[in-house]
């Protein structure tokens, strides 16, 4: 099997529990158990009441592309073969954003507000990384 | 306590732009600091502060100590500062405040590294570890893959078009040919930007920054020492600042960047207005940039920067002048600083054959990571 040769994320205090999360298919997203609201990236403190406290939730994947840009430029090795690639910023039903690639799609069909569902990527028996594909409006997880 | 007409920059200094092999940052902003120091009549021994941008591409344990070392500088203060391409003008407005609370009299202000030549020693590192953990593992490269998501919000909430944001580059493409330290000196076109290959859809090549080898520097005193000095003084009259986020994907709003707080800030510490504005150096890593912040400084209304820069407004000759050197987009990326110099230059009537005809205040901006940073002065000709 050729080997991974993209950058990985390497967990840490923080973001442990996310990247166990995605190895088992599941997208997990802090709540604060104070305030109540929901938080990512995966961080000791709470953003708005500055609670030390979090909850992990496990959420739909459902959420929307808020906006997008088509990588053509290959600016190293590792993403020769990628290109073209959609980067895009996903808006989770829970209100958070986070940056991934929209996959399964062509770059000409993407589109801002374009509902998506979360997809896992196997990437290295470590490592498992959450994108997002188009998703039917309506269809349930 | 305002800084309002307290300090004043009195010397300018900038290097070569472009690729200067062999050479290291700290060469680079030894100098810059010499030229800056040589057009104020000011020398090494007169300064007793030194504040320096961080380095970007191999940062430096207290790189600022082992600058001021090399000049053989004693200041009393010194240190690095890292706001991105806010840097300049938050180095700016730290020195006038140190100066004003009387910590200090001399401060000189210093950007300059080897970005085109530097060699990296590991391939697709990013703007930080935070983001190599959460966006380089997506293909988020370099900073035009996400600045390429604000344009295109800004495209979807304002009908904001490709050609728009050429124009821009080709406002900047024009000014560079005027300015004989600049490195892209061929006139483009608004087809040439479009026709350029993509990066980033979005933006293509010609929307975005240059890489640069090269650095400036600015001497800031009290208004009392300036009126002695060799060149007529250029007053800060306004400075202000407004930070957002570090991540594009936590910033509230990309179309929306921290200049729309800052703005209303350092107008009314200057106490003008956007009509007053002869000439506006703003930081230009992506057109887009530029044009969001026209918006935030009130020259035109939300959602109609496209509008404003077509037709020529922003060129030499026009309503309002941008970038008189070229900026980052053709001048050269060295990260904000030489918009200060250039600010200055216009300001004492020295830009040559780019000057703007009686250009008496200047607005001169920083914007750093992808729109996360803000800051902005308004120097007034003295």
């Amino acid at each position: 099997m050729q080997e991974y040769a993209k950058p990985l994320p390497i967990p840490n205090e923080d973001t442990k529990e996310f990247w166990e999360g995605c190895k088992r298919h599941e997208l997990l997203i802090q709540r604060c158990p104070e305030c109540h609201i929901y938080r990512f990236y995966p961080s000791s403190l709470c953003p708005k009441c500055m609670s030390a406290q979090a909850e992990w939730a496990r959420v739909s994947g459902r959420g929307h592309i808020y906006s997008y840009a088509i990588g053509r430029h290959v600016r190293s090795p590792a993403w020769a073969d990628a290109v073209p690639y959609i980067l895009g910023i996903i808006e989770l039903e829970e209100g958070v954003r986070m940056m991934s690639n929209v996959v399964e799609c062509k770059p000409e069909e993407a589109w801002i507000g374009m509902p998506v569902e979360v997809v896992f990527e196997d990437v290295t028996p470590e490592i498992t990384l959450p994108k997002f594909r188009p998703r039917k409006e309506g269809a349930s997880g | 306590m305002s800084i309002k007409n307290k300090v004043a920059i009195v010397g300018i200094g900038e290097t070569k732009v472009g690729k200067l092999p062999g050479r290291d940052p700290i060469t680079i902003q030894a100098e810059a600091i010499r030229l800056a120091l040589e057009d104020a009549g000011l020398t090494n021994k007169d300064v007793d502060c030194l504040l320096a941008k961080g380095l970007m591409d191999e940062p430096e344990f207290m790189q600022s100590t082992h600058l001021f070392e090399y000049l053989g500088m004693h200041p009393k203060i010194t240190s690095c500062m890292d706001a991105g391409g806010a840097s300049p003008c938050l180095m700016a407005m730290t020195a006038a405040s140190l100066i004003n609370a009387g910590l200090c009299e001399v401060a000189v202000c210093v950007e300059g590294e080897n970005d085109a030549t530097f060699v990296r020693r590991q391939e697709g590192v990013g703007m930080s570890r935070v983001s190599e953990e959460s966006e380089n593992v997506y293909g988020f490269i370099a900073a035009p893959v996400s600045y390429a998501m604000a344009a295109r919000r800004h495209m979807h909430e304002f009908g904001t078009t490709g050609e728009q944001l050429a124009a821009i580059a080709v406002a900047m493409r024009k000014h560079a040919c005027l300015n004989e330290n600049a490195t892209m000196r061929t006139p483009i076109t608004i087809e040439d930007v479009m026709n350029s290959r993509w990066i980033a859809e979005p933006l293509h090549l010609l929307d975005c920054c240059l890489v640069s080898d090269g650095g400036g520097a600015f001497v800031v005193t009290t208004a009392e020492r300036a009126r002695n000095l060799k060149k007529r003084p250029v007053y800060i009259l306004g400075a202000a600042a407004q930070m957002t986020h570090n991540r594009i994907s936590q910033s509230p709003n990309p179309t929306h960047p921290g200049a729309w707080d800052a703005a209303p800030r350092v107008y009314e510490m200057a106490g003008v207005g956007p009509k007053d504005i002869d000439v506006a150096e703003i930081y230009d890593c992506f057109t887009i940039t530029v044009l969001e912040q026209l918006e935030a400084y009130r020259f035109c209304g939300r959602g109609e920067g496209g509008r404003f820069v077509e037709g020529g407004r922003i060129e030499l000759g026009g309503e309002l002048p941008v970038n008189t050197h070229g900026g980052l987009l053709s001048q050269a990326h060295i990260d904000g600083m030489l918009h200060v110099v250039e600010g200055v230059r216009q300001v004492r009537g020295e830009g040559g054959a780019r000057q703007v005809p009686n250009a008496e205040i200047a607005l001169v901006t920083g914007n750093g990571g992808i729109l996360s940073t803000h800051t902005s002065l308004i120097l007034a000709r003295g």
